[in-house]
């Protein structure tokens, strides 16, 4: 417990954690909406959107994270000269954000595929009948249904998300948590264990309330059929 | 004792013959006798290097020596990989006989492990390309980009000490920082002159150079458990011999060589082997 006070006074640790946040918040973000775009991609009418939204999401979905953010700094950025912003660390840190929405929009968009599979298909016929378009019946009918059913899975994908944002080191984003933590045990070797808990125990701070949230909304919202 | 515990014991026993069994097999493949496991690091060119299954550096050629000295031949080590962050454990649950792994001599270590040594005396500073002249010291890298590994809080350094408005990049190991550095993505790579001279003579093509001004005093020492004082006292001998013998220069220089690097003149070798903790205080 001392070390863990001494520890937590020398190092800034909820600044690390706030990184991390903020990595998943906008990755959140992006990666919701992408991850509609592509289920919107899957059950469109056109066959080439349908075969292009499976092939992204089983490459990025089969693909190991640590590739995609080793990717996006020595592929895209040292090899390829695109970069978001002069200064290296805002660079880096877009960077970041590019790989783990590209990762978690294939997730996002399994999600919502389950949740799009509990929508009877009478519904999807009962709009076409009523003559709504492709975007009307999606936008109106189908996706709100989904995204009722699909708030569970939604939520482990957030919590995922959250602790892979941690692989942002491979981009390197130098001041979340992971980084933070080899640097903690470089310098203070005598007490491995105690840095270990402080990030262990600030992760399950963040992460319970996720999985309490999303528990109590899906109870709440799910379409009682 | 009643039946159930003793089937439970006789369980046990089978299991622990079995394992000990398969470790006959293993070993038996190399060579019998005593053996002494080393940690070093893989991935550290010139310093501690693996290449296949040659190991090669300037650490792999100290621990060779100090091997030899404690009668162990080249066939009896076996080299285990020391990665910064389990170098303690290693050492504690006895994985490892001693490490070699450019473990820096720290009060905080101390707490935990026990050090031989110095073998070497580094300190921080910067890898350049040999045809940029713009940077001098590290008070030039304002405005330009430096590389370093992930958790490592040496580019830190030079931006509170030297150079506010250097930009930081940080890649997972030195060799990336070196392919980063050649193709003029970065302009400078920061660590130990030591392992920056290694790389330079292991990658470089004599297109790097290291500056030559160190700013900071890192004892590199060779870890041994806690308390184990007469194994320390052992090394030290062993270094003393390699140092009075020439081989500490010629190990050096295999390392190094090519790249006009010299250490530190006043700290290199070292003489007293008494373990001296590394002075991380920055010289203007």
């Amino acid at each position: 417990m001392q070390e863990m006070m001494t520890l937590l006074s020398n190092y800034n640790v909820p600044a690390a954690f706030w990184v991390n946040v903020q990595l998943t918040l906008w990755s959140a973000l992006f990666s919701l909406i992408l991850g509609v775009i592509l289920v919107m991609m899957r059950i469109s009418p056109v066959g080439s959107l349908r075969g292009f939204a499976v092939a992204f999401v089983e490459f990025f979905k089969n693909m190991p994270l640590t590739i995609i953010m080793v990717f996006m700094l020595l592929g895209v950025f040292v090899q390829l000269r695109f970069q978001f912003s002069s200064t290296f660390s805002t660079n880096f840190y877009w960077l970041a954000i590019t790989g783990l929405s590209l990762y978690t929009s294939a997730f996002v968009c399994e999600s919502l595929r389950s949740g799009i599979n509990t929508v009877p298909l009478g519904q999807a016929e009962a709009a076409r009948s009523l003559g709504l378009s492709f975007f009307q019946t999606a936008g109106l009918i189908i996706l709100p249904q989904a995204f009722r059913g699909s708030v569970a899975p939604l939520g482990n994908t957030l919590i995922a998300l959250l602790k892979n944002s941690t692989v942002a080191a491979a981009a390197s984003v130098a001041t979340e948590t992971s980084t933070l933590m080899k640097t903690m045990i470089e310098y203070n070797a005598s007490m491995i264990i105690a840095v270990f808990l402080i990030f262990a125990i600030g992760y399950v701070i963040l992460i319970i309330p996720i999985g309490l949230l999303t528990t109590w909304l899906s109870n709440k919202l799910a379409v009682r059929r | 004792m009643n039946r159930v515990a003793k089937k439970i014991l006789a369980a046990v026993a089978a299991v622990v013959s079995l394992a000990t069994l398969t470790g006959c097999g293993t070993s038996s493949a190399e060579t019998s006798g005593p053996k002494i496991t080393i940690g070093i690091k893989y991935d550290q060119p010139g310093v501690g290097y693996k290449e296949g299954d040659n190991y090669s550096g300037f650490d792999v050629d100290v621990a060779r020596y100090v091997a030899k000295q404690l009668g162990y031949s080249e066939k009896q080590i076996v080299w285990k990989e020391a990665p910064s962050a389990q170098r303690e454990a290693l050492l504690q649950n006895g994985d490892v006989d001693f490490i070699i792994a450019s473990y820096s001599i720290t009060a905080d270590r101390k707490k935990v492990v026990d050090f031989a040594g110095p073998y070497f005396v580094a300190g921080q500073d910067l890898l350049v390309r040999s045809d940029d002249t713009s940077i001098k010291s590290a008070k030039d890298l304002n405005g330009k980009n430096l590389c370093t590994v992930s958790g490592s809080t040496s580019a830190q350094v030079i931006k509170d000490n030297f150079a506010k408005s250097v930009q930081i990049m940080e890649l997972s190991g030195y060799a990336e920082c070196v392919t980063a550095l050649i193709s003029g993505t970065v302009d400078a790579v920061t660590t130990d002159d030591i392992i920056l001279a290694g790389l330079a003579h292991a990658k470089g093509n004599g297109l790097l150079k290291v500056l030559g001004q160190p700013f900071t005093k890192e004892t590199y020492g060779i870890g041994v458990k806690k308390g184990d004082t007469q194994l320390i006292s052992k090394i030290n001998a062993a270094l003393k011999k390699m140092v009075d013998d020439g081989s500490w220069n010629k190990a050096l220089d295999s390392a190094t060589g090519g790249t006009g690097y010299t250490p530190n003149k006043e700290w290199n070798p070292p003489k007293n082997f008494d373990a001296e903790n590394s002075d991380e205080t920055v010289r203007q």
